[in-house]
């Protein structure tokens, strides 16, 4: 693996070897010294263009673990904010040799852009509305030490599956598993053509019994603005997972930060069924096995545009008969 | 109305050649033959059995000469074709000479085998006064290298709010009116400009788009979208708006024309139109009769254009659209974009393509090729565009002004191999290997383009 920007890039057998290193590390988080030396000597630059706090400390805390150098460069007040492009800001902080770049923007696809500009392996920490793949490799490493294997497990996302990159990078990972997942919100919530993915979509909770697994999505306050649903009020009442609408068999998810009365009632939080504080707590040990995946494996000086995918390769016209 | 002339270029030589042995294929003259053309004083002038014109005295063979005439081989096997007609291309002067200015933008489609092209207003400032219209037309009379006609915008600044002036605009040249990119949201201002239509005339040129539905999108609502997590336009942005201006055009027995259509739903608004006897007519472009959704997956900024790609059923009925005549012409587009303004996420990036310098060969290659379309129809339908806008269609016929294109429809190509004569290079099938390639263009008699390889395949 040359770098993380998509689910899509991995098989089940990648992410597999991924969760287990995880879990190796995990044995380190225990112990009195919690760092190891695997990537002593590496740089790993954090390129936030969006507010984060846990994706940000989760990977600072995973690159220090594993004794690699961390630089933060956070968008605001910086040079971004004097009109320099994605592209410039990629390239200046380039020549510090970053090994890798852990890059959040608010845009798709910046990701794969900027790993076409430089050297670095990069990990996509979200772009835009895209992919957010470390949030669903932890989802699959929570699940795993939870409950074991999910294949056949019934999974169910719930919630603003539109402007959800949690959603898009969980629905590639848990099919990836062998889980059978199902997203379910408000129909000016759930993008057209998301079927074609693999997923069900559901309108109502009606079938929620059937989940083995509830994934509920945070429901941003910005898209009543937008009269993406009439109010909080009537989102709550039908899609609030609480107390009434989740079964005792079943484990519920959150990526978190929570609104605790909207997509969640409080009393499900504080369940033992929710493992939302296990899957923060993943969020290291999971960041530190893609680390290591990424730059303990890359032995060779890392080339410019190593595994670069560029799409103006020569092709033939599509010549299909109309 | 116009006491001008509409279409507007450069002054250069007329063209003095003697293009031996070419098949000239010419669908409306019902011409599909071997021939020898000559070109005399930039008309033209003789039409003859292969053989049968011999060079002029003094003439100074390929390399052309003082007072000479420039001799061409086709050897039966180069095409000669009317010079083909873009009703939409946008040129970026005023105010954006750093994507493309006229000069390279006619540059460009002579490159691409087109003796004229129309000019959109999304220019800044705006096309949208007399004043500027003049000045714009001076320009292009010392730079165009192919005839240029002007749609000044139909409200000012494209805003959507007053109407521009006009029957003064129609006075000083404007074949037209438009306010592509920015389309007339309000039926009742659309109404206004479709009155006014008959003191003043004037085709209005229709960019469809309900920005309430496309608000918030960047590439067609479907699959893709979902997968990638970018905002979708649904096809029913556009569609719904062309049956809306066509029952007004209806309504107010206006001539309108719809731009650059994207989606099956809208090619059946068309038709039924037509059906009703609305004076309606409609373009398409070659990247909407070749490429959907499935392109974007990349996110490459290339791609993005409005209206978006859409599905393979959308450009199965696009082909089908052009090829019954439901659509008239094919249009390029033509929206160059600086490097640096779409080396940026896809999101960001600004929509549009280049098109002019591929837009017959990635026709060729994609459509006549595998035959889904004939070459014939092809070109009419390229050539169909000047009609529209009152314009004399570009002809193969003794005593015309010379409005030619010889293509090598054997040259195989890679688009942008060895640049591009656009300003921009944001061209949607760069890269891609392409078979047809343009020669040499005539335009309004003079020579326009001429590739360099053309002394060599002609030998």
């Amino acid at each position: 693996m040359n770098h993380l920007i998509s689910i899509e890039d991995l098989e089940r057998a990648d992410i597999e070897r991924i969760v287990s290193q995880a879990e190796r590390f995990a044995e380190v988080s225990d112990r009195e010294i919690k760092t190891v030396p695997a990537l002593r000597g590496r740089m790993v630059l954090n390129l936030f263009y969006e507010s984060s706090t846990r994706t940000r400390s989760s990977f600072e805390l995973a690159a220090k673990r594993l004794s690699a150098d961390v630089v933060n460069f956070a968008a605001s007040g910086s040079s971004v904010e004097k009109g320099e492009s994605l592209k410039d800001t990629v390239l200046t902080l380039s020549a510090h040799k970053p090994d890798a770049i852990v890059l959040r923007t608010p845009w798709a696809g910046a990701a794969e852009l900027v790993s076409r500009w430089c050297s670095a392996a990069i990990v996509n920490a979200g772009d835009g509305k895209h992919e957010h793949p470390t949030q669903a490799l932890l989802d699959v490493y929570t699940l795993r030490r939870r409950v074991g294997a999910i294949d056949g497990c019934s999974i169910w996302i719930v919630g603003d599956v539109a402007h959800s990159r949690v959603a898009r990078s969980n629905v590639l990972a848990f099919q990836r598993m062998g889980a059978k997942v199902t997203v379910a919100g408000p129909p000016t919530l759930i993008p057209r053509g998301i079927e074609q993915l693999g997923c069900e979509v559901r309108y109502t909770l009606d079938e929620l019994p059937s989940a083995d697994i509830v994934y509920a999505l945070r429901m941003q306050n910005e898209r009543m603005n937008e009269t993406w649903v009439p109010s909080i009020r009537e989102y709550a009442s039908w899609y609030q997972i609480n107390g009434a609408r989740l079964s005792p068999h079943q484990i519920l998810m959150h990526p978190g930060p929570v609104n605790r009365g909207v997509e969640l009632s409080g009393e499900v939080v504080d369940s033992p069924q929710a493992v939302i504080t296990a899957q923060v707590e993943a969020g290291v040990v999971v960041r530190m096995a893609v680390l290591y995946e990424l730059l303990a494996g890359a032995r060779e000086p890392r080339a410019l545009g190593d595994g670069a995918r560029e799409p103006a390769g020569v092709s033939a016209l599509g010549s299909q008969p109309g | 109305m116009s006491p001008v002339d509409a279409l507007i270029s450069g002054r250069r030589a007329p063209a003095e050649l003697l293009l031996r042995d070419v098949h000239v294929l010419d669908p409306r003259a019902g011409i599909d033959a071997r021939h020898d053309v000559r070109v005399s004083g930039g008309v033209l002038a003789e039409l003859g059995a292969p053989g049968a014109l011999e060079p002029r005295a003094g003439s100074a063979g390929e390399s052309g000469g003082e007072g000479g005439e420039e001799l061409i081989e086709g050897h039966g096997r180069l095409r000669l074709l009317p010079a083909f007609f873009d009703p939409h291309v946008h040129l970026r002067t005023p105010g954006q000479e750093h994507k493309e200015d006229i000069e390279t933008g006619t540059r460009a489609a002579a490159a691409g085998g087109f003796g004229a092209v129309i000019a959109m207003p999304n220019t800044d400032p705006v096309l949208d006064s007399a004043p500027l219209l003049r000045s714009l037309r001076d320009t292009a009379a010392r730079e165009a290298r192919v005839p240029v006609g002007f749609l000044p915008a139909i409200t000012r600044g494209l805003a959507g709010e007053q109407l521009t002036e006009m029957a003064e605009l129609r006075q000083e040249g404007a074949l037209g009116f438009t306010d592509d990119g920015h389309p007339v949201q309000s039926a009742g201002m659309l109404r206004k400009a479709l009155q006014y239509q008959r003191l003043c005339g004037g085709v209005l040129s229709l960019h469809e788009e309900d920005r309430t539905l496309s608000r918030g999108g960047a590439m067609h609502e479907g699959a893709v979208s979902a997968a990638l997590g970018i905002g979708g336009i649904p096809s029913v942005a556009e569609s719904t708006m062309v049956a809306r201006d066509a029952a007004l055009a209806g309504h107010e027995g206006a001539r309108v024309h719809f731009q650059h259509l994207s989606s099956a739903a809208s090619v059946e608004a068309i038709a039924a139109a037509r059906q009703r006897g609305w004076r309606v007519s409609a373009e398409v472009c070659p990247h909407h009769l070749l490429l959907t959704e499935q392109d974007v997956r990349t996110m490459d900024t290339r791609m993005k254009m409005y209206p978006p790609l859409a599905t393979e059923a959308d450009r199965v009925a696009l082909v089908e659209g052009l090829r019954a005549g439901t659509i008239d012409c094919v249009a390029t587009d033509h929206a160059p974009h600086a490097r640096e303004e779409k080396e940026v996420p896809f999101e960001q990036a600004p929509m549009g393509s280049t098109g002019l310098e591929t837009a017959f060969a990635a026709l060729h290659t994609g459509l006549v090729l595998p035959g889904v379309i004939d070459l014939a129809l092809l070109v009419e339908r390229m050539t169909a565009g000047a009609a529209l806008f009152e314009l004399p269609t570009p002809t193969v016929a003794v005593g015309a002004p010379a409005n030619l294109t010889l293509v090598d429809l054997d040259a195989v190509w890679v688009a942008g191999e060895h640049g591009w004569e656009s300003r921009s290079e944001n061209c949607c099938f760069a890269g891609r290997r392409l078979q047809g390639r343009v020669l040499m263009t005539l335009a309004a008699g003079a020579l326009a383009h001429r590739d360099r390889a053309l002394a060599m395949v002609a030998a």
